[in-house]
């Protein structure tokens, strides 16, 4: 299990109720131990309520957290995985396919970033080399032809800066990727599950609706890549992390997002269960609203919504 | 104290800079190849190195001259958007960084708007001022890009971007980032129109301005040398931990790699632009021949690269194109009128989102 420092008090609640577990099977301890199990929900609760930008920065990238296989499994049925962009390579850091999500056949496509070290180097930590990006443009091409609705998971500390990725144009393919997000007429729904990292991220996410777990992030660059920027050292991350106003509140708050998706008490590493549900749900509700939309229209306003950006309300 | 650190001490630091600026440097040395170049000369030949051929930057005004026929062009006013919109504060605060840009260029943000022709043909082109915050792309350039595409898609003009930018404008967080899918919508108008879109890439274009409209052009130009990338060169080295390759990330190697239509001199770009519009625009040509020549702004110009061959010198055969041009112009902006009215074009009405602001 992996620790973050501010659980703490909640982890050590825990590790005592454990143990009077393992003790005692009286009647007495039984009680000591509900009174105790309520004060570390309680205890969870209140932190996980107040976390600052930083704290949400490490829980958006907990190594526990769901990645876009968990959701694959639990909210596709007969996934199948398609590969490689008809040019070069497979990428596994942006895997896609075809599915059935609650019934309808979609097209899901999202970045990676594994869940051990093996899978983590597969996957090359989540972060997308060209060919991920013209993968995703082809599996987004082939869903307009066949008229499927498109989901995308956003978890990337963003695109793999190498020379590889520039010499085949690691630009242009991000560049292009938002070009299709921005110019398919079927339903286009994108959820920052985890992090969502600068062109990396908005590439696979110029969707209809955009959606945030509660303690995922957003921004345009990471709080440490900002840090040594502005103030000229890493050591600031944290200034960097508040100033940016990465979290999923402050993002709703300036109408980027659209929805922010509660997490279980104690953040979705706690509950990977509980969380795909609550995203699931809030597709779903996404897709019936946007599938009763001709696609053209839905193009326009999808156009519109991002020549908004930024303009006065 | 605040007063005098705010207001006076940056006042009399811009006073001073603008002296430094202008007429003492009578020699300028070459960061290329550190020959020692002579001020005048060195304008005269459009900021590049006589002795390497190495491009300086150029200020963003004299970029738009340069480009424009004659050098005349109309400014287009760009829309006010909410300046500072995270209230964002680093060692300093964004707003002070604003103010402070503002002095030293006297432009509103790192984008201006202009509107002409090229070769005659009708031509709208929004050019990044480096000399800005880095050229870098918050909202208020986002809505350079969008006005400069919706008066295209209006007069039924061809689009030019000229970006020289280090990317997204980090003060602005995640809004900066949105410019990235904004611009492109922008872009999309212009495409839907069938307009020209060309890009003309200049030192530098990278990170989420290269990742968005910079890279989605008809045609991409770029001048010798200057940088084009998505990460930062310290970034790839910190992740791969090898020597770059030699000449990574130039527009030479982007155009060797596929990213690149054409590399131009400076000299060479209004010709080369005036000759590929003339071919996107007046499809049909049937009277006169144009008789190659250097482009109008360009003097004593040794064109080495040789690739251009075009532009019209003689002011008669101009003042014919001109009407030849008008005339299709007129013609274009009928068929989009037309493609607006229709319901199933994709294209936003220009004149919808614009009285929407």
């Amino acid at each position: 299990m992996n620790k973050l420092d501010f659980e703490k008090p909640v982890l050590e609640l825990e590790a005592k109720i454990a143990e009077l577990r393992k003790i005692g099977n009286g009647v007495d301890i039984a009680g000591e131990i509900t009174r105790m199990e309520s004060k570390a929900d309680r205890l969870r609760k209140q932190i996980y309520s107040r976390l600052t930008p930083q704290q949400k920065v490490l829980v958006a990238r907990h190594a526990d957290r769901p990645r876009f296989c968990d959701y694959v499994q639990h909210m596709i049925e007969d996934f199948t995985p398609l590969a490689g962009d008809r040019n070069f390579a497979e990428d596994h850091a942006l895997p896609g396919g075809l599915g059935r999500f609650r019934g309808r056949s979609c097209v899901i496509l999202g970045q990676e970033k594994g869940s051990d070290t093996a899978s983590r180097v597969k996957h090359n930590f989540g972060m997308a080399r060209p060919e991920g990006y013209r993968k995703a443009q082809r599996l987004m091409r082939m869903a307009e032809h066949f008229s499927l609705p498109v989901v995308t998971l956003v978890d990337t500390a963003g695109a793999y800066p190498g020379v590889g990725a520039e010499e085949r144009g690691q630009a242009e393919a991000i560049a292009k990727s938002i070009e299709t997000c921005l110019q398919i007429k079927t339903p286009l729904v994108s959820v920052v599950i985890g992090e969502g990292g600068s062109g990396g991220a908005i590439a696979i996410a110029a969707a209809d609706r955009v959606f945030m777990l509660e303690h995922a992030i957003y921004s345009v660059i990471s709080p440490e890549g900002c840090a040594s920027i502005l103030w000229r050292s890493g050591a600031h991350a944290e200034e960097a992390a508040a100033a940016q106003k990465l979290t999923a509140q402050d993002l709703y708050a300036l109408g980027i997002i659209d929805r922010i998706i509660a997490e279980p008490s104690g953040g979705a590493h706690r509950d990977k269960k509980a969380t795909i549900k609550n995203v699931a749900t809030q597709i779903e509700r996404a897709l019936d609203e946007l599938s009763r939309q001709d696609g053209g229209a839905l193009l326009q306003k999808r156009h519109q919504k991002f020549l908004n950006m930024g303009r006065a309300a | 104290m605040n007063w005098l650190t705010n207001f006076i001490r940056p006042k009399i630091r811009s006073l001073v800079e603008h002296q430094k600026d202008v007429p003492e440097n009578l020699w300028t040395k070459c960061p290329a190849c550190e020959g020692m170049l002579f001020q005048r000369d060195l304008t005269e030949n459009l900021n590049v190195c006589s002795h390497c051929g190495h491009h300086m930057k150029i200020g963003v005004t004299d970029r738009l001259a340069l480009l424009f026929d004659g050098g005349r062009y109309e400014t287009l006013s760009v829309p006010k958007v909410p300046h500072d919109p995270l209230k964002f504060k680093d060692r300093k605060k964004y707003a002070d960084r604003l103010k402070e840009a503002r002095a030293k260029t006297g432009r509103e943000d790192a984008i201006i708007v202009g509107k002409g022709t090229i070769g005659g043909a009708p031509v709208v082109i929004a050019a990044f001022d480096f000399a800005f915050m880095g050229g870098s792309m918050g909202t208020a350039v986002g809505e350079g890009v969008v006005t400069a595409a919706e008066s295209a898609v209006k007069e039924g003009a061809a689009l030019i971007v000229v970006p020289a930018s280090g990317g997204a404008r980090m003060q602005e967080g995640a809004l900066s980032l949105m410019q990235m899918p904004r611009t492109i919508v922008a872009v999309e108008m212009v495409k839907a129109a069938r307009l020209p879109y060309i890009v003309l890439l200049t030192d530098p274009t990278t990170g989420g301005v290269s990742a968005s409209f910079a890279m989605i052009g008809d045609i991409h130009i770029a001048e010798p040398g200057c940088m084009i990338g998505f990460a930062g060169k310290r970034v790839i080295q910190e992740t791969i931990r090898e020597e770059l390759p030699e000449g990574f990330q130039t527009a030479e190697y982007c155009r060797d790699h596929g990213m690149i239509d054409i590399v131009a001199h400076r000299k060479q770009l209004h010709e080369t632009l005036a000759r590929i519009l003339g071919l996107l625009f007046d499809k049909k040509k049937t009277t006169e021949k144009v008789t190659p020549a250097s482009g109008a702004s360009v003097q004593n110009g040794r064109s080495k690269n040789g690739n251009g061959k075009g532009a019209s010198s003689a002011t008669k055969a101009r003042a014919q194109k001109n009407v030849r041009m008008k005339a299709r112009v007129r013609k274009a902006k009928m068929t989009i009128k037309s493609a607006a009215n229709d319901p199933a074009s994709a294209a936003p009405k220009p004149r919808k989102s614009s009285t929407k602001r």
